[in-house]
């Protein structure tokens, strides 16, 4: 049990992560998270407005069952398996985030001063995450898939088209952290 | 409901581990695009070593799922287009918020609520992409 407690290392969690797209698939579905957003879209009416949002949604309630276990998962993790423990991230992290004006790096999970409710309740604090995503939901339907569908799936089915997807990922996520960043923060 | 309670546990399986992993972390995923921990390609590359495996043994075994066909994974559609460009600004949002779409929903399991503000603006992008559709470059 104290080491579930313990942040898991890579060769735990991503050979669990293949077992979870593994299972989906195993039960005839596949593994994609950001299509959820599609079905959402769908059940709010969006219909109305495009086709690509006129499909049956009901058909995708097992995603949409996926996600509310996610969030339980995310509550269960949380609240009762993990020791109140920092990120172990590298010095040299550290460093660049100080740098960049981020205070207690790695002692949450995320930057309080992107998600604590007084900073995103500021111009700037709102638009990041507005901003972020809305890049999110536009690019993954755009490219047809998120990291699940995409450089899990995808490419362990050794699929091409994913390939360029998850090259794409990583264009859009340098540009941002090494030439965006330093403007923003 | 028994149909249901399959996928759900999936769900809290999924979400455990990329909690446990710190894959849900905004950090982790900075530190990833500054090359400077192995964690996050870690995680990602024995999850595909791993993946490859399992849908080896899969196609040998003839294995079949609990819908009596056969296991494969649906073919992508062929494209550059829109797996580069669609693919960067999926990037570029990710290194902003830090968040999938996997980790978006978790986060919010966390306790972490100003996350639901992502995914509204993440349903907002989605739902412009349905209008635009046919009129971007695929």
């Amino acid at each position: 049990m104290e080491l579930i407690k313990e942040p898991w290392p890579w060769y735990v969690s991503g050979p669990c992560i293949a077992i979870t797209m593994f299972l989906l698939l195993y039960f005839g579905r596949t593994f994609g998270m950001s299509s959820n957003l599609r079905t959402m879209c769908a059940m709010g009416g969006a219909g109305k407005y495009s086709e690509f949002f006129k499909f049956d949604w009901k058909s995708q309630k097992w995603n949409l069952t996926v996600v509310i276990g996610a969030i339980v998962g995310g509550f269960i993790a949380h609240f009762f398996l993990s020791n109140p423990t920092d990120i172990s991230l590298s010095t040299e992290t550290i460093k660049d985030l100080h740098e960049l004006g981020f205070k207690n790096v790695g002692n949450s999970l995320l930057p309080p001063e992107l998600f604590a409710w007084k900073n995103v309740l500021t111009l700037k604090g709102i638009a990041i995450l507005l901003v972020g995503g809305f890049l999110v939901g536009f690019g993954t339907r755009y490219a047809g898939g998120c990291t699940s569908g995409h450089a899990i799936t995808g490419l362990s089915s050794l699929q091409l088209p994913s390939l360029i997807a998850v090259i794409g990922f990583f264009i859009g996520g340098l540009i941002m952290i090494h030439l965006i960043f330093p403007i923003l923060f | 409901m028994k149909n249901f309670l399959k996928f759900f546990l999936v769900g809290i399986f999924f979400g455990i581990v990329l909690v446990k992993s710190e894959a849900v972390s905004w950090y982790r995923i900075f530190e990833m695009f500054k090359f400077q921990s192995f964690h996050m390609y870690g995680i990602i590359g024995s999850a595909v070593f791993t993946g490859v495996i399992l849908l080896l043994i899969a196609k040998k075994k003839h294995l079949k799922t609990t819908q009596g066909t056969y296991l494969r994974v649906p073919p992508k559609d062929n494209g550059l287009i829109r797996y580069i460009v669609g693919g960067s600004i999926f990037g570029l949002g990710w290194a902003l918020s830090g968040a999938c779409p996997g980790p978006m929903y978790i986060l919010v399991g966390t306790g972490v609520f100003s996350m639901l503000i992502v995914i509204a603006a993440a349903l907002a992008g989605t739902f412009v992409y349905g209008i635009l559709k046919r009129k971007l470059p695929h």
